[in-house]
């Protein structure tokens, strides 16, 4: 028998099942108790009544709601214009600090301060920078550009503005990440073949960093579409920001209707999975080999 | 640019003064220029007397900070924001890189369902799977309680904290431990004497990154914190929220103390990583 037992260990071990994969179980245990449970439990919370009647009710009612079903138009005018417009500066700018560029690591290190501060200390510095007699409409009105201040903070300016300050730095490191490893000879190679500086951006640089850019994109497009803390505070929470996880949190912790609260989530994560999972699939039939110009 | 150098250095930019150059500059000119005003007007604002309308404050002075340390009892949100801090990077690390070293040491059936696993809860904003695990905690009494809070932020960190540390073991020549173990080690030697050691870098970096983005999670916090176990960027929102009954100097002053707690970490962390492995996993930096 000992005999047998270690044969099957052995037959397992051949596969690359051993002892080793324990060390997997606490952290697979913890997100499936934090992370899939909870997602179930939620998932059966919002397909009954909050007294516990099972039925559809609470999307009915969602998307039967114009306030309510509006929710997700604004959240996608917010979150699919700041993740293109994010990563579409990121490209050209990551594409031009690639190389070996002088002080690249103060950019770098600048870069990373934003996201460090997060959304709502951005937000709260909107309020002030951006506000009626905050610098910025003072310097426009000193220079004559304007001669009223202008209406930046507490609508859909202010939340495009935080989601810029915060994600655009993200989008830039994420670009610029995979950029650096694209190997600079298949460049010299496209030049030596006699493809010009444009040609070779669109030819070679580009594709080579579509993975990065859509890596990036869905990154972007994810902390945007969660936009909460600034929509409440540069925004306007009860109108042209009211994106769809103020629906959310409103249902769960001021009306206290976590079936309604559960149903909205799932919503969210729906519309996530459904972009995420459409970029996914443009990326798949994208170039994905190597980036560097070694063989083999 | 001579035409013989061109030929050298057929791929080179051309010392930035190109237009395309130019206007890049003007436009990351622009961005941190208006980043630098934001952050300096909370600064400002935060040791003025009075400012209304003027292009400077009206005074300066620190009593703000006394005021706000006063009223928003920021000496124990202090101490909530590094207990949860540090509860969530030992907990993420001891568990974390466990199951990175199985992920880069074996091929096994099955491994792409596991790293899905690992990769849903940062494919999906924290605020999504924040209200059904707020719900989950409030059933069974652990939101609004510290555990629930340092629970909550293991989800994202986990995962974050496996992702990062793969590719860094993967590094690690395996034949280290093979001469280990030839040599008599025991696994538990293995790990205190060949693995730690060599993974404490990336430990480090892991731990700090991790750190930081504690500090600035709001969603998580906020979801499953009660009035006692606010972190300061949640502590930061409310007062905000609650802002016409307080002085903005002294929401501001709150701001400052945020913004430095959140800096230490960050200027200790640049010291071992590269800032783009802040937001990506760590790159291998000399794949050929």
């Amino acid at each position: 028998m000992p005999e047998r037992s270690r044969s099957l260990r052995d037959r397992l071990a051949e596969r690359g099942i051993d002892r080793v994969l324990w060390l997997l179980l606490p952290a697979a245990a913890l997100l499936g108790m934090l992370f899939v449970y909870p997602f179930l439990y939620g998932l059966g919370l919002s397909v009954q009544s909050q007294e516990g009647t099972p039925g559809i009710g609470n999307y009915l009612r969602f998307f039967g709601d114009d306030f309510q079903r509006s929710t997700i138009a604004k959240t996608f005018a917010l979150a699919i214009p700041a993740a293109a417009l994010n990563v579409g500066i990121s490209i050209p700018i990551a594409y031009k600090l690639r190389g070996p560029v002088r002080h690249k690591r103060v950019i770098t290190t600048l870069l990373v301060l934003p996201a460090t501060l997060g959304t709502v200390l951005v937000a709260e510095g909107l309020i002030r920078y951006f506000g009626p007699i905050g610098w910025f409409n003072q310097l426009l009105m000193a220079i004559g550009i304007i001669d009223a201040p202008l209406q930046l903070t507490h609508n859909y300016i202010g939340v495009m503005a935080s989601l810029i300050i915060t994600g655009f730095p993200l989008s830039l490191l994420l670009v610029l990440g995979h950029a650096s490893g694209i190997d600079p000879d298949l460049e010299r190679a496209a030049a030596t073949l006699g493809a010009g500086p444009s040609e070779r951006f669109r030819r070679v640089i580009l594709p080579l960093m579509l993975p990065g850019i859509t890596i990036a994109f869905v990154l972007a497009f994810v902390a945007a579409f969660a936009v909460f803390p600034s929509a409440v505070m540069v925004g306007n929470p009860s109108g042209e920001t009211r994106v769809i996880s103020i629906a959310a949190y409103q249902a769960a912790f001021e009306r206290f209707d976590y079936p309604m609260a559960s149903a909205i989530a799932m919503i969210m994560a729906a519309l996530q999975f459904a972009v995420v999972g459409s970029v996914f699939l443009v990326r798949s039939r994208l170039y994905r080999g190597s980036t560097s110009g070694a063989k083999g | 640019m001579t035409i013989a150098g061109a030929s050298e250095r057929p791929v080179r930019r051309a010392g930035g003064l190109s237009l395309t150059s130019i206007v890049l500059v003007v436009v990351l000119g622009v961005f941190f220029l208006n980043l630098a005003a934001l952050i300096l007007g909370v600064v400002l604002n935060s040791f003025a007397t009075s400012w209304f309308g003027s292009l400077v404050p009206d005074g300066l002075t620190t009593r703000w900070y006394a005021y706000a340390a006063d009223t928003f009892q920021l000496l124990d949100v202090l101490r909530v924001t590094f207990t949860v801090g540090a509860a969530v990077v030992v907990l993420s690390l001891l568990i974390g890189a466990p199951a990175a070293y199985a992920l880069a040491r074996r091929q096994f059936p099955g491994k792409r369902l596991v790293m899905l696993l690992f990769l849903l809860p940062m494919l999906l904003a924290p605020i999504t799977y924040g209200i059904p695990l707020a719900t989950a905690l409030y059933q069974f009494d652990l939101a609004g309680s510290l555990a629930g809070v340092i629970l909550a932020n293991l989800v994202p960190s986990v995962p974050f904290v496996i992702l990062l540390l793969t590719p860094f073991i993967e590094q690690i020549d395996e034949n280290l431990e093979r001469a280990a173990r030839m040599c008599g080690a025991s696994t538990p030697r293995v790990f205190a004497k060949i693995l730690i050691p060599l993974m404490a870098p990336g430990l480090l970096a892991a731990g700090l990154l991790v750190l930081i983005r504690v500090l600035a999670m709001f969603e998580l916090t906020f979801l499953t914190a009660g009035p006692g176990e606010q972190t300061l960027v949640v502590a930061l929102y409310y007062t905000v929220f609650a802002a016409g009954i307080r002085p903005t100097q002294a929401i501001d002053a709150m701001a400052v103390i945020y913004m430095l707690t959140a800096f230490v970490p960050l200027l200790v962390a640049l010291r071992f990583v590269n800032p783009t492995q802040i937001v990506a996993r760590i790159k291998q930096e000399n794949v050929r």
